[in-house]
């Protein structure tokens, strides 16, 4: 078994380093971006022509959370090449798999920590708002100044919670053609016959994974707690 | 000079201030008294457009705003540089040290140069007395401590107008009276204030003038020595209560 090990390790490693760890890090940040801007247009309180964008963003949100991560990413890799539409895609949207996944995943993850991100914001005691805007803040100097810094700190355990899950949906990507980790796991079982080691062995290299992000996680809510002493 | 004339403000279709007009006098300290539930918070809150009458009009040194009117972003942002709030909560910025707390709005408000906000900072706690805490969190703060750099996050707005909703209702009498003194000093420096309160004994000291509010109307509005001095039956009630002189009683 130590022998399985050692040969199949350099090879899922290598996997990981090129296609696990990238895609998860790249989708989560991109992720990130779009969560925040999502929950900023769906806590903002224009009204006229905005409403249209909210009601956007609110259908987007809803459609990712309400469909299976598989069924997008097989729609967005196997069915957009049969999107065609005259003048802007006659001949489909054929889509790189690690590009098709990177997408999936970025919009899915984004769904879910738009609402993280709302909600942490929402948290925050209505007075440091009229704190801030009796100081002369404007309501974005107030957002980004006084209310996101203590959101943050709030949201970090659930937004860890979306990354570590986005490391393992990663698995899926498989099945869109990406060698990652699990599909080359699956790989070498289908040579070496031995599926038990191989899936527990590719197990093992995920949760040490996600365990380097726990502490990431730990170290993140030290710093961003350093205002929060016990007296 | 403050006024407001004709103030209408309702919750819903329950209307709590039913027409208040009056004026708040510059380097004087006003003092709204009434039961609860009478209107004082929203009056306050609304001279600062943290809530927004349907009617009336606020007037500022000759500039007048009709609050039935459309009122810009621009033009309330104007309006709020000339007042500041201090809360009954502090709310404090809890992730900025003590001195942040205070340099916040006149580096990023008014942009001064930073040198000249923290040194300035340093003095507001000096006379706040706290000259030693310009580098904790509020978190490590006591309430009464809590208040006091309130109010001087408030004095380094340099605002024309400060208005404070109960600043020391959340107090124990001791913290109190570490509050009411700051308050009596910058009153004496006639920085125009104008102070909620449910301390009869502080606002016979601090007052200058006395608005007295109930059911959303203005029993009384006149000079201090004649609120304490009236014969209005509501208004002896009103200070037999809060002082509590008829506990012995019946
Ligand atoms: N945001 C709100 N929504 C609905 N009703 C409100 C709101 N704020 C205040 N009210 C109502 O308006 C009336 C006046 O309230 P306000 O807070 O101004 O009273 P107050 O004089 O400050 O009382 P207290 O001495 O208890 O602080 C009350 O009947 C209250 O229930
Ligand atoms: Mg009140």
């Amino acid at each position: 078994m130590w022998q399985i090990i050692q040969t199949a390790s350099p090879q899922l490693i290598k996997a990981g380093l090129k296609y696990t760890i990238p895609i998860a890090v790249i989708a989560f940040a991109i992720g990130l971006a779009i969560a925040l801007v999502t929950a900023l247009i769906r806590l903002s309180q224009k009204r006229g022509g905005f409403l249209i964008i909210k009601t956007l963003f609110r259908f987007y949100v809803w459609v990712f959370r309400s469909t299976p991560l598989l069924v997008q990413l097989f729609i967005v890799y196997f069915g957009l090449p049969y999107l065609k539409i005259q003048g802007l895609s006659p001949h489909g949207i054929q889509l790189d798999p690690v590009v098709a996944g990177i997408l999936t995943f970025s919009l899915n993850t984004g769904a879910y920590c738009s609402e993280t991100i709302r909600a942490s914001i929402l948290s925050i005691n209505q007075g440091q708002w009229e704190a801030a805007y009796s100081i002369g803040m404007t309501r974005t100097m107030a957002l980004f100044r006084i209310i996101l810094p203590q959101a943050i700190r709030i949201s970090l355990p659930p937004l860890a919670n979306s990354f570590i899950s986005l490391v393992k949906d990663t698995s899926l990507a498989a099945s869109i053609t990406i060698v990652e980790m699990f599909e080359v796991s699956q790989q070498i079982a289908a040579q070496n016959y031995q599926p038990l080691v191989m899936y527990m062995l590719v197990a093992v290299y995920y949760a040490v994974f996600c365990t380097l992000l726990t502490w990431l996680q730990g170290y993140l809510e030290k710093v961003t707690s350093r205002y929060i002493v016990a007296k | 000079m403050l006024k407001v004339s004709q103030l209408t403000k309702s919750f819903g279709d329950q209307e709590v201030l039913h027409g208040l007009t009056t004026t708040f006098p510059e380097h004087q300290t006003t003092v709204i008294l009434g039961p609860s539930g009478s209107g004082k918070s929203t009056l306050l809150r609304s001279l600062n457009f943290l809530e927004r009458p349907e009617s009336g009009h606020y007037n500022f040194d000759g500039k007048d705003l009709d609050w039935s009117q459309p009122i810009s972003n621009a033009t309330i942002l104007q309006i709020r540089r000339h007042t500041e709030m201090v809360f009954q909560g502090y709310n404090l910025f809890p992730h900025l040290s003590v001195l942040k707390n205070i340099t916040e709005g006149p580096i990023h408000v008014l942009r001064h140069d930073k040198a000249t906000a923290q040194t300035e900072a340093q003095q507001l706690l000096a006379k706040v007395g706290l000259a030693d805490k310009a580098d904790e969190y509020p978190s490590q703060l006591s309430g009464g401590q809590s208040q006091r750099v309130a109010i001087a996050r408030s004095l380094a707005m340099h605002p024309e107008y400060i208005f404070l909703d109960e600043p020391t209702s959340a107090l124990d009498p001791e913290l109190e009276l570490g509050v009411l003194k700051v308050l009596l000093q910058i009153a004496k420096e006639k920085q125009s204030m104008i102070i909620v309160t449910h301390n009869l004994a502080f606002a016979r000291q601090v007052a200058d003038k006395i608005l007295f509010v109930e059911n959303g109307h203005i029993l009384f509005d006149g000079p201090n020595q004649d609120f304490f001095g009236t014969q209005n039956q509501r208004i002896l009630d009103f200070i037999s209560a809060m002082t509590f002189s008829d506990l012995a009683g019946d």
